[in-house]
């Protein structure tokens, strides 16, 4: 188990290693702008020498690598915010996407278990009918649907809610606000609908086909009610594929949803990388790519590795 | 018992006969005809109500997005009208018939905002510029484009704003533009005037005067007389008084009189000869349109943020979109096919080093696949082939994945032996043998791929990251994000290239799911 996890492990940081190889190499080929400016001029010249930018491509890339690893620089930023590391600026935007992601999960993974649960339970019925229907509708259309739905109706309509998501300053200075949340609301229902529905697809499809497996009949054979053996039985092996997907979505939440971003104006990191490729800030936008790259395989593997530890039947890595 | 024995014993030999003697023996002929395996997956999904009905949806789209430029619009791609951009659906026929379609909108107004239009619709009334029409008969000209006035609210307490009172009305778009000055040639002036007398309808209105109670000279609806705005009616001594919105109102017209008296419909500006003649006139916009266009303005769908009409801008914008669907489609079959076939036939280390490429491709963000192709490759070839190639290059990964599965299953199997054995080479057994299996599978991702396209073409554009928008072609992200700055005033932009997208998508989904359980064949008897 333990030899699985660390070649996983080691694989995986081959290929991120890989992609941002190439990514580099891609992004350093596209024209740099110098600006204007003389006095900038010269400190954006000090400092891209000190990178090696005049020297050859891969001298380039052996000292982003080792600035990476010994100090955790990722360059720096020239357009967003002047002469700001980008580490720094990236940091500032995390906690808003972590935070809107993190709203929309907590919002949707009860509600989407619970009606998956019903909908197994009632299958066949008119309950299962309307649920698995609406849910069909529901994971096909694209979520800025729901982002225009909710703030058609939450601001335009009703005023209920605030379009966009508030800035720090306008908010009090915390990220945790009551204000701040309020702001936070649109987006986390907009995003809520998807991934209460593809929940509950889910939940429904693994929960039916536990339901009707040889154990259940046994279980009811032993004179437990239906829920006792549901709930006992049926629920928890019905969790081994769901919890791993759960877990993968808790690293997608870093991840976060850049169409949602950019309508409610949220200050995170998809509209950080928007910014990069609209103003070419290069820096910023290759430490996205490496982040966005990296969240997708840690999510990957933990989903992959979970199956594991969560049910102890499968033993990862054997032939 | 032996006696009946003893009988069959004793039958004489002549009684015996042939059955069928000289018939050659063989087996008899089906009488229906076999059911093929496409065949079999054709009548299964019939049976599928709700991916027959997806699949109409789609083929209505379709038809709609390419009949539309014949037959549903009179309109053609290169018709722009600038002062009739981001105008709500209009229809006469159904306005007439079932009040929907109106091109109507319901907007808050202050007195004197509301009293400029309501003044379009007495001055085009007042066709012979006497400055007579009272309220009531400018309320029910048919170019009066207030068409419900709602009961005078009070807001107040507002911060920083003093107390008003605010008119909630019904305003037909079209008609708000009202009067424009033009400047035309003499020779057009004659034909707008033989056009007026044709058809009966006003397009040229009395030019207004430029004086103190002219409160814009630009603007051709300030064609009553007021004072900062507010209408007022001016004595002989020049002393003006307010004139109060209330029944019977009447507003004091400033038009430009002659000598006698009679209001002046055009003026001279310049130019040589008796045609070239520049005049400057006053138009009422909307018989203007018609009579350079011959029919009334009215779009079924509204018009887009510049003026096109929103219905051809959506029919190619569904084009667009379903062409790279399309496209991505067949290079991922057959990019995904061939990949995924040999990696599952000859497994080993073949399988692992092109299993890592693909994991590769696979763990890079799409959008940054995306990004990356446009900045580098958008000015020379070109956003749609850029779009193309990066969906290309990550796309036909999935169907790789489903090819490669489906011959590990296949590829050990006794027909493939017997095949081998028999020395089929390994072209053949990869394509005549094994490839025929995941048929199913590779058509069926083959469809889903397509909404998966045009979902994040539209996310892509919305975005701003891929740039399809020209002024023939449109793509429908491009339409969204043409909206997205604007859409809560004119929530038509965003309603029908959305609910477009969102229809597309859900029968894309409904029709591939009956087509997945169609060419599943462990599934059959399963549903009934």
């Amino acid at each position: 188990m333990l030899k699985y996890v660390i070649k996983r492990v080691v694989l995986m940081f081959a290929t991120l290693f890989i992609i941002v190889t190439i990514c580099f190499f891609l992004i350093k080929l596209l024209p740099q702008d110098i600006p204007q400016e003389a006095a900038q001029q010269e400190a954006m010249m000090e400092r891209l020498k000190a990178q090696g930018y005049d020297k050859p491509i891969y001298v380039q890339y052996y000292r982003y690598l080792r600035n990476i690893f010994t100090h955790w620089d990722f360059g720096t930023s020239w357009k967003i915010q002047k002469m700001q590391p980008v580490t720094e600026l990236f940091i500032e935007r995390l906690p808003p996407t972590v935070l809107i992601n993190l709203y929309s999960l907590l919002v949707s993974l009860p509600i989407g278990i619970l009606l998956g649960i019903y909908a197994a339970i009632k299958k066949n019925k008119w309950q299962d009918q309307v649920i698995s229907t609406s849910v069909m509708i529901f994971v096909s259309v694209p979520s800025y649907v729901y982002a225009f739905l909710v703030q058609y109706f939450l601001y335009f309509k009703w005023g209920l809610l605030p379009p966009t998501v508030y800035s720090l300053a306008d908010a009090g200075g915390s990220w945790f606000t009551f204000q701040m949340f309020k702001s936070m609301l649109p987006p986390v229902i907009a995003l809520a609908f998807g991934s209460v529905a593809s929940l509950c697809r889910f939940t429904r499809a693994e929960l039916t086909e536990t339901l009707t497996s040889d154990y259940m009949l046994l279980a009811r054979t032993k004179g437990l009610t239906r829920a006792q053996a549901t709930s006992r039985h049926a629920m928890k092996n019905a969790m081994v594929p769901i919890l791993p997907m759960i877990l993968g979505g808790f690293i997608d939440i870093l991840a976060g949803s850049f169409i949602i971003e950019q309508i409610f104006s949220v200050p995170g990191v998809g509209q950080l990388y928007l910014t990069s490729i609209n103003q070419l800030d290069y820096d910023v936008f290759m430490m996205d790519t490496v982040f966005y790259t990296f969240v997708g395989l840690l999510a990957g593997i933990v989903t992959d590795l979970s199956y594991g530890f969560i049910d102890p039947r499968i033993r990862m890595g054997e032939k | 018992m032996s006696k009946t024995a003893g009988n069959i014993k004793s039958i004489p030999a002549e009684k015996f006969a042939f059955v069928n003697r000289g018939e050659k023996l063989t087996d008899t002929k089906f009488v229906d005809k076999p059911v093929g395996y496409l065949k079999d997956a054709w009548i299964r999904f019939c049976k599928n109500k709700g991916s027959i009905v997806a699949a109409v949806i789609i083929l209505i789209i379709l038809l709609f997005a390419f009949l539309t430029p014949a037959f549903f619009t009179k309109y053609d791609q290169t018709f722009m009208d600038v002062y009739y951009a981001k105008k709500a659906p209009r229809n006469i026929w159904l306005r007439d018939h079932l009040g929907i379609c109106s091109g109507t909108v319901t907007r808050d107004f202050n007195e004197r905002g509301m009293l400029v239009l309501i003044g379009i619709g007495i001055g085009a009334e007042d066709t012979q510029g006497t400055g007579k029409v009272t309220l009531e008969e400018g309320m029910a000209s048919y170019y009066q484009p207030m068409k419900e006035i709602g009961d005078p609210q009070e807001i107040t307490g507002m911060i920083g704003s003093k107390d008003k009172t605010i008119y909630t009305c019904e305003l037909d778009t079209y008609l708000e533009y009202g009067f424009q000055y033009q400047s035309i040639e003499q020779s057009e002036y004659k034909k707008i005037k033989e056009w007026e007398s044709q058809t009966g309808l006003q397009v040229l209105y009395p030019l207004v005067e430029e004086n103190e109670w002219n409160l814009e000279p630009t603007n051709a609806n300030y064609w009553y007389k007021t004072k900062k705005g507010t209408p007022v009616t001016v004595n002989a001594r020049g002393k003006a008084k307010e004139i109060a919105y209330e029944p019977g109102m009447v507003l004091e017209d400033n038009y430009v009189r002659d000598a006698d008296g009679n209001p002046v419909y055009y003026m001279f500006t310049g130019g040589g000869d008796v045609d070239t003649a520049q005049y400057k006139v006053r138009v009422l916009y909307y018989n203007y349109y018609r009579y350079v266009n011959g029919f009334e303005p009215e779009y079924l769908f509204g018009t887009d943020s510049q003026g096109y009409d929103l219905m051809l801008r959506l029919a190619s914008g569904i084009k667009l979109s379903f062409l790279v669907a399309l496209v991505v489609s067949i290079i991922n079959f057959t990019i995904g096919a061939i990949y995924g076939a040999i990696e599952g036939y000859y497994g080993g280390t073949t399988d692992l080093v092109m299993e890592r490429i693909s994991d590769i491709l696979n763990n890079t963000p799409f959008i940054v696949v995306a990004t990356l192709f446009q900045l580098h490759y958008a000015s020379k070839l070109g956003p749609i082939p850029c779009l193309l190639f990066a969906y290309v290059t990550t796309g036909w990964l999935g169907m790789a994945y489903r090819v490669r599965t489906q011959f590990y299953r296949f590829k050990n199997q006794e027909y493939v032996m017997a095949a081998r054995t028999l020395g089929a080479s390994d072209a053949r057994i990869i394509w005549k043998h094994i490839f025929p299996n995941s048929l199913g599978t590779i058509i069926t991702s083959c469809v889903l791929v397509i909404p998966g396209v045009i979902f994040s073409e539209s996310m892509l554009s919305f975005l701003g990251i891929v740039k399809l928008g020209t002024e023939k072609t449109t793509s429908l992200g491009t339409l969204l994000a043409d909206a997205s700055s604007i859409w809560m005033n004119y929530p038509h932009l965003m309603l029908f290239p959305a609910l477009v997208i969102s229809l597309l998508e859900i029968c894309f989904n409904l029709f591939g799911n009956g087509l997945r359980d169609a060419f599943n064949p462990s599934l059959r008897g399963v549903e009934e």
